[in-house]
């Protein structure tokens, strides 16, 4: 999309998402951080704001239409998310269905497959898990060991998952699996299991910040329809590395936003005869951390606008990871300091439900550089990839 | 670690043993967000040792060990986590009354609180730090009445003795003691991040004698909140040491990649950086916790020292202990969320790290 009709679809949208976007989410998806507040699921607005996007198509806008996207250009999604971005709305279908299997299965996927799935996806309707991580494997995603056996006319998966996020609501998970015990990378494969199917058993896991939708997750002699593998039987290495590559696609989404703290701070900690914060400190750590999301944010949008040119932008995403989680935990930290002793709540009274959430997600935030890959192995990937270094060996001392 | 006279070192003996045997982690777990927030039962075992009397003169029953000999004893309190009103009641409390107190006042409080019989709560704060303070106490017939709201008071909800600080008719600080249970005392429990007693105190009209006061004012404030800074410190030290060796043990458990984890440079480094830092932030705070019992004159100067180098050591350390323990530190049941969570706790008490750099450099002359 170019001029006319990018101003035309700007135009459209800042008028549907005053219509349409309830007033009650702005600048609070509940989404993300999934604390004690109830399931997104559970507050009507939310509910109501996710079926208007469904039906406008704009939860999944880069999707064919077949699929229940709006065949959007990256300029066309770009100005719908500015348009977002500017009265605190977000995607209510950004969840794990569809920043991470939904492009994996438009690549990947056979046609059935995505018929099946994408739709369900792009309305939010259908709530999807990831099940990769096992108490065994974690950074060493490969070692994974849950068994997946050809019954011939089904596969029989048997084993444990650990740290899936929403297994307890889900309703659908993509796993990998062990079909070849003789090889490690080579003996994985990319699998979709019904949440409902026998065997299939969750126990929620609390996590420090109160939340609960972190699971251990028991596969028991699970039976899975022959179609449901996604890529060729032990290929699903493959698979999961490319939907790792979306996980940290859109984990380093809009991790550089949010209100600026300015005027907390100044709330907090006053001003002085020059109207400058008061505490010199203070200031120039909480400038530091703004110019950094700043120059972050203005990477995030170089970036994209190389990638749409066609320019290599991959090998740069486990860096634009970390540099994300660091600018978001930062900026949590620095709300934490901001708040001092009424930062402390846990739960009230005493305490404002702001500052509560103030704390709960600087608790969640400490998650940002564990999963999706966590800050090491990013590190590493990255001076393997992108830098071309070395693998170490025994040196002795 | 300095180098410990002998009594000393017994007494960090005992309580090292003590920690390990009667009050590991679980113990903690067990009292936060409990009724009381800390184990009676624990805390008499505590008193038996004599730690209440460690800041309380021979004369009134206590062991005269000095600021010193209580951090050795905060120490190894900080590492499992225990809560215990121990630093409001023997530290803050028996100083301030040992100092401020008249010599009836003295021989009132301070043999019971060596016994472990009172326990003491300093309200000081307010809701606006920077505004000063806001405490009235009004001139009636018969002493003063007290007005106003003191938040976080720490070990509130045990206190039976608070020290409390309000402006008098001239408008000069003053350091009072009120008793918990007179009437005009409103104490709402405030459900903190580390689950430990806080409260927010309100005091309508409360009488008060003039014979509570304590000699003083702003200055032995002054003193008894760096008396307490240190001395957290002190704890923030045994805190981040324990969470250092948790960490350190994890890294020669846990194996990926064919490997214990701790085989990494990337994690080796940063685990001896850890290190360092512990190594530095126990110099500091051993040195403020001797300048205060020397009276020495740049006390002050290394009571900021000590409580900033331990706030963001303790921080720093938390978090690596949840992130080298991925998943697994992230959640409820393991230690390292509890020691994450006081850290923040720890470090926002009398002036978090920044406060103190601030604090420094004014000292400093900077
Ligand atoms: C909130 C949250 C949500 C999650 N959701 C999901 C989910 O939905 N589905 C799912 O499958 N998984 C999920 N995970 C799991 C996550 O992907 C793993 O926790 C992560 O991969 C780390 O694995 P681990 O926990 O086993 O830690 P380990 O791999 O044991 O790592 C421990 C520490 O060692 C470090 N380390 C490991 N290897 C190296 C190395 N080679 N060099 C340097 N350092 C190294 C790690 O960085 C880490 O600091 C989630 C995790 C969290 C915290």
């Amino acid at each position: 999309m170019t001029g006319a009709s990018l101003d035309a679809l700007r135009a459209e949208a800042r008028e549907w998402l005053a219509a349409n976007f309830p007033p009650s989410l702005a600048f609070k998806n509940p989404v993300p951080y999934q604390n004690h507040a109830p399931y997104a699921e559970g507050d009507a607005d939310w509910r109501l704001w996710r079926d208007r996007m469904a039906e406008k198509r704009w939860g999944a806008p880069g999707w064919p239409e077949i699929y229940g996207g709006a065949a959007l250009d990256r300029a066309g999604i770009k100005v719908l998310a500015e348009e977002m971005r500017r009265i605190g709305a977000f995607n209510p279908m950004k969840m794990t269905g569809y920043t991470m299997l939904g492009p994996t299965l438009l690549e990947y996927g056979t046609e059935a497959q995505k018929a099946q799935h994408l739709p369900g996806i792009a309305s939010g309707r259908v709530r999807w898990c990831q099940g990769f991580s096992e108490p065994g494997a974690g950074s060493d995603l490969a070692s994974l060991q849950t068994r997946c056996t050809d019954m011939g006319d089904h596969w029989l998966v048997e084993g444990q998952k650990v740290w899936t996020s929403g297994a307890n609501h889900a309703d659908w998970c993509f796993a990998l699996v062990r079909t070849d015990t003789s090889v490690k990378q080579r003996g994985i494969s990319f699998l979709l299991i019904d949440m409902r199917s026998e065997g299939v058993e969750t126990r929620p896991i609390t996590l420090i910040s109160g939340s609960t939708h972190f699971c251990e997750m028991f596969l028991n002699a699970v039976k899975v329809p022959k179609e449901n593998l996604v890529g060729r039987v032990n290929e699903g290495w493959g698979v999961a590395k490319r939907l790792l590559q979306f996980e940290r696609d859109s984990l380093s989404e809009g991790r550089g936003e949010g209100r600026s703290l300015l005027p907390i701070a100044r709330d907090r900690i006053g001003v002085n005869a020059a109207g400058e914060l008061a505490d010199a400190d203070l200031r120039t750590r909480l400038v530091g951390h703004a110019m950094r999301a700043h120059a972050y944010n203005l990477t995030q949008d170089r970036i994209g606008a190389e990638a749409k040119a066609g320019l290599p932008t991959a090998q740069l995403v486990p860096m634009l990871k970390n540099l994300g989680s660091d600018v978001a935990q930062m900026r949590a930290e620095l709300v934490m300091e901001l708040l001092g002793t009424r930062g402390l709540g846990w739960s009230g009274p005493g305490f404002t439900d702001e500052e509560m959430e103030a704390a709960r997600q600087w608790l969640h935030a400490r998650a940002f550089s564990i999963y999706g890959g966590s800050y090491e192995i990013q590190n590493n990937i990255a001076a393997k990839r992108t830098l071309g270094l070395p693998d170490p060996k025994p040196i002795g001392c | 670690m300095a180098v410990l006279t002998e009594e000393q070192a017994m007494l960090r003996d005992m309580a090292s043993e003590w920690v390990r045997d009667r009050a590991p982690v679980t113990a903690a777990r067990a009292a936060a967000r409990s009724e009381q927030r800390y184990d009676p039962a624990l805390w008499a075992e505590m008193a038996g040792m004599g730690w209440c009397g460690v800041l309380v003169p021979e004369a009134h029953g206590g062991a005269d060990f000095g600021c010193v000999g209580f951090g050795i004893v905060q120490e190894e309190l900080g590492r499992t986590l225990v809560a215990s009103p121990l630093l409001s009641t023997a530290l803050i409390g028996a100083s301030a009354i040992r100092l401020g107190g008249s010599a009836e006042q003295q021989a009132n409080w301070l043999p019971r609180i060596a016994a472990g019989e009172v326990v003491v709560a300093l309200a000081v704060e307010e809701e606006t730090p920077d505004a000063g303070t806001a405490a009235m106490l009004t001139a009636g017939s018969e002493g003063w009445r007290l007005d106003g709201r003191k938040t976080p008071v720490l070990d509130a909800l045990a206190a039976d003795l608070l020290i409390v600080s309000a402006r008098d008719e001239d408008g000069s600080l003053r350091l009072v003691t009120v008793d918990a249970a007179a009437e005009g005392v409103g104490i709402s429990p405030l459900d903190r991040l580390d689950g430990r007693d806080a409260a927010t105190i309100d005091f309508a009209g409360v009488p008060v004698d003039r014979a509570a006061a304590l000699d003083g004012g702003a200055e032995l404030l002054e003193h008894l909140l760096d008396r307490g800074r240190a001395a957290l410190a002190a704890e923030m030290m045994g805190t981040a040491a324990q969470a250092f060796e948790t960490t350190l043990d994890y890294l020669k458990t846990r194996v990926q990649f064919g490997q214990l984890i701790g085989s990494f440079q990337a994690l080796q480094h940063r685990a001896v950086a850890m290190q360092a830092e512990l190594i530095m932030t126990r110099s500091a705070v051993e040195a403020a916790l001797a300048a205060i019992d020397a009276g020495a004159e740049d006390a002050s100067m290394l009571v900021s020292l000590a409580k900033a180098l331990a706030g963001d050591t303790l921080r720093l350390i938390a978090r690596e202990m949840v992130q080298m323990h991925g998943g697994i530190g992230m959640t409820e049941e393991h230690d390292a969320g509890l020691y994450f969570k006081r850290a923040a706790v720890t470090d926002a008490t009398w002036g978090h790290a920044g406060f103190h750099r601030n604090r420094y450099a004014r000292l400093a002359g900077y």
